[in-house]
């Protein structure tokens, strides 16, 4: 993990990988993210940076491969799922949290997206699904309950370096 | 990340390395199953078709390459168990010799059989139809029936009985094809059970995932994309229907399942016309290619030989088109209109080659003189009948490929010339066609049902199949990517590949028909073939039996009598009730655990409430 990521750094830096920080750009072009759709909420989510400008330290670079690997728990990945989906960072999934996160899913470009009807069908269908208390949001614990019973979930949540 | 940091440190060092192991055998079983689904004959080009027109066109593609490799292994079987003896011993290659047995007490009458390969000059016309109607010099090789006509080859001691062989190996091929087809629906059957458990979260499972993150290709992702959004489109799409149908007033029902009835009746109307036009074009054809005509090389014989194929394809392309016509006014969801048309079109061509072979029975057996009858089928005519079966057999699947591929270049690739350069109204109303699942499923699961049919009277036919389909799937693939459109009302696939499985299965038990009538009842031609010393096919199996030590014949003959059948049969039903009655009561523990899932989750929505109000206090 530490070369693929001392890779990323240009030659300069190299030597004092442990410390520096990688732009985003540069993150982003690691083949594991170039096709994600969710890659800029990915490299928000891990980044530490005080800046706010997404780049990530060696540290958040194996927080992020940790999440993403084998061995790491549901409730970890779960925790971290939901804030990746979390698009606009408030703490809750509402609808246009979700209908962001299935216009991600479908791809971009015009013509693959869901219409209005079918996006409204979609997002009433899922809050009736996992909304407990029904106020029309998700949050972390009635997600990490819908995900405790996905069969696909820790599979598909998986990043193989 | 902590957390592994001090459960590493506090792990013994077995405890580490049994973790290290079992990570190492996980990444190798992957790696194996990654590189063996390399290994999956055309694996990139169906998984562009998926990404391109969703999951259902796929199925018809991985069916077709299910039919390939099915119709390869039955050929490999025929070839070396009947073809290649034959070969070898008719050749005297590694010392081997043959013997024929002279027939005894059969009507001199019955024996004659003069095929003529071509002999002298002939025009090159002949060998062109001979090749499109397995007359002429094909009839005397090993593609018919007629060749096998050795009784026994001998390699140094060893003594292989090639009747025996041929028959077993018939039985062989269709329990092979039973056992796999069994085999591949019942793994269909079990997702398809598991998808019809109505799901708590199928929209939140698909939403939250969907997306697999290990895709790192970004054509792999487009895919993923547009596979994604098919399937979510089609699940909003059925709820949809499914609360059109619950919406519908007590009138509107009425209304509709009146007008079903009338369709259906005009459905049988259609069918009984079908079998009746093919029964007299049989009926016809036969009648007018008697044997001296048939070395005829007039085009119009041709025509005549090809007859019953013409009528049952009119009536395989005619019937689908009005089925599909009349279901739009049936208003059913797209799965279910998909599987009656499926249904309805099946029964059209199945009994379609069930009337053909029909006929052809009624013809081979209608014996009038006592001449026919002391040989028991139709000498004069048929001195070689089974040669003459292979024959429609190999007529029909010639046929069927000339006409697909006939339609594909001279209907299709037109139609989307005439689309992209022609811009006028009508024309563009019409548009490209999509592609229809339906009709082509139907026509390899009859091109299969005859190459069944036939094999046992024209060994080689599954090797001409496997290269039909093989060009199939590249011509439908080609004329998939350039001509057609992807199909407006998605479709989920996983229901349709056991269906096309339960119907395949149809075929086959259809085809199981002629070939026991064939192997049984009639009897074998004295004239050529290998069961010429045999009343029928299936006497070659007694004559062994009797050649068993006595102890083994008894042990068979109990096996074979009532006094074991009965009980035999007896234990069969109470181990299926049992099965039953098992499903049954796991049905139930299911339904319980449902309902005690749902009972936890009001639970859970009753302690989140009570928290919320004692928070707000």
């Amino acid at each position: 993990a530490y070369k693929r990521f001392s890779e990323l750094l240009p030659k300069e830096e190299r030597e004092n990988a442990c410390s520096a920080r990688v732009p985003k750009g540069q993150i982003l072009t690691l083949p594991e993210l170039r096709a994600n759709p969710f890659q800029h909420r990915i490299c928000r989510v891990f980044s530490t940076s005080d800046s706010g400008d997404d780049s990530m330290s060696f540290e958040d670079f194996l927080d992020m491969l940790s999440v993403f690997s084998d061995s790491a728990t549901s409730d970890i990945k779960s925790h971290y799922a939901f804030r990746i989906f979390d698009f606009d960072d408030d703490g809750t999934l509402d609808k246009k949290d979700l209908e962001k996160l299935v216009n991600c899913l479908t791809g971009q470009g015009e013509e693959s997206r869901l219409s209005d009807t079918e996006m409204e069908q979609l997002i009433q269908n899922i809050l009736e699904e996992s909304d407990i208390d029904k106020d029309g949001t998700i949050n972390l614990s009635e997600f990490q309950h819908v995900v405790s019973r996905s069969p696909d979930f820790t599979s598909s949540f998986k990043i193989v370096l | 990340r902590d957390y592994q940091q001090t459960d590493t440190k506090y792990s013994s060092g077995w405890k580490q390395w049994k973790g290290t192991s079992s990570k190492l055998m996980k990444k190798v079983l992957n790696d194996i199953k990654e590189s063996s689904s390399y290994l999956k004959l055309w694996r990139h080009d169906i998984h562009s078709i998926e990404g391109k027109f969703g999951t259902g066109i796929q199925s018809y593609f991985s069916f077709l390459r299910f039919l390939v490799l099915l119709n390869f292994i039955i050929f490999i079987l025929m070839f070396s168990f009947v073809t290649l003896p034959s070969i070898i011993s008719t050749h005297g290659i590694f010392n081997s010799t043959f013997t024929k047995i002279p027939p005894k007490n059969i009507e001199p009458h019955c024996t004659v059989y003069t095929p003529s390969g071509n002999k002298g000059l002939v025009y090159f016309y002949t060998y062109l139809k001979d090749l499109l109607s397995g007359t002429g010099f094909l009839e005397v090789t090993s593609l018919f029936y007629g060749y096998y006509t050795i009784d026994a080859a001998w390699v140094s001691v060893l003594r292989y009985n090639l009747p025996l062989a041929y028959l077993l190996t018939t039985l062989a091929y269709l329990a092979l094809s039973l056992i796999w087809i069994i085999k591949r629906s019942v793994e269909g059957f079990r997702q398809n059970l598991v998808r019809h458990e109505d799901q708590f979260q199928s929209y939140c499972n698909k939403v939250f995932a969907g997306w697999d993150f290990c895709i790192t290709d970004p054509n792999a992702a487009r895919l993923k994309h547009r596979s994604l959004q098919y399937e979510l489109q089609t699940d909003l799409e059925e709820e949809r229907l499914k609360r059109k149908i619950a919406d519908r007033t007590t009138k509107e029902k009425l209304r509709i399942y009146s007008l079903r009835i009338f369709i259906n009746i005009i459905v049988l109307a259609v069918l009984s016309g079908c079998f009746y036009s093919i029964y007299m074009a049989t009926a016809f054809s036969q009648n007018h290619s008697v044997v001296s005509i048939r070395h005829d090389i007039r085009a119009a014989n041709l025509l005549v030989q090809y007859l019953p194929s013409i009528v049952i394809t009119l009536a395989n392309f005619i019937a689908p088109q009005i089925f599909s016509l009349l279901i739009s006014f049936e208003d059913y969801s797209p799965a279910f209109e998909i599987r009656l048309t499926l249904m309805r079109c099946v029964f059209v061509r199945l009994a379609n080659i069930g009337v053909l072979m029909f006929s052809l029975w009624s013809q081979i057996s209608s014996c009038t003189t006592d001449e026919c009858k002391a040989c028991g089928y139709n000498y004069e005519l048929y001195p070689c009948w089974e040669s003459e079966v292979g024959q429609e057999m190999y007529k029909l699947m010639i046929f069927d490929f000339i006409i697909i591929v006939a339609v594909t270049l001279f209907l299709d690739f037109p139609r989307k010339l005439l689309v992209t350069h022609c811009s006028c109204k009508l024309v563009q109303w019409c548009g490209l066609p999509e592609f229809g699942i339906s009709d082509n499923v139907l026509e390899i699961i009859y091109g299969q049902t005859i190459c069944w049919i036939g094999t046992f009277f024209s060994p080689l036919l599954p090797g001409i199949a496997t290269i039909k389909y093989f060009l199939i799937f590249y011509i439908k693939k080609i004329s998939l990517m350039h001509t057609r459109k992807p199909a407006a009302r998605p479709v989920r696939a996983s229901s349709s590949n056991f269906f096309f499985l339960v119907v395949l299965l149809i075929g086959l038990v259809l085809a199981f028909v002629p070939v026991g009538i064939g192997i049984g009842y009639i009897p074998s031609s004295k004239a050529c073939g290998p069961f010429r010393n045999f009343s029928t096919s299936w006497a070659v199996v007694p004559a062994t039996i009797l050649g068993f030590p006595v102890g083994l014949q008894q042990v068979i003959h109990g096996i074979a009598s009532e006094a074991f059948a009965v009980p035999f049969f007896m234990v069969i039903c109470l181990v299926m009730f049992y099965f039953i009655a098992l499903a049954g009561a796991h049905k139930r523990v299911v339904e319980q655990l449902k309902d005690q899932l749902i009972l936890e989750s009001r639970d859970k929505l009753f302690l989140i409430r009570k928290i919320a109000e004692a928070q707000s206090h």
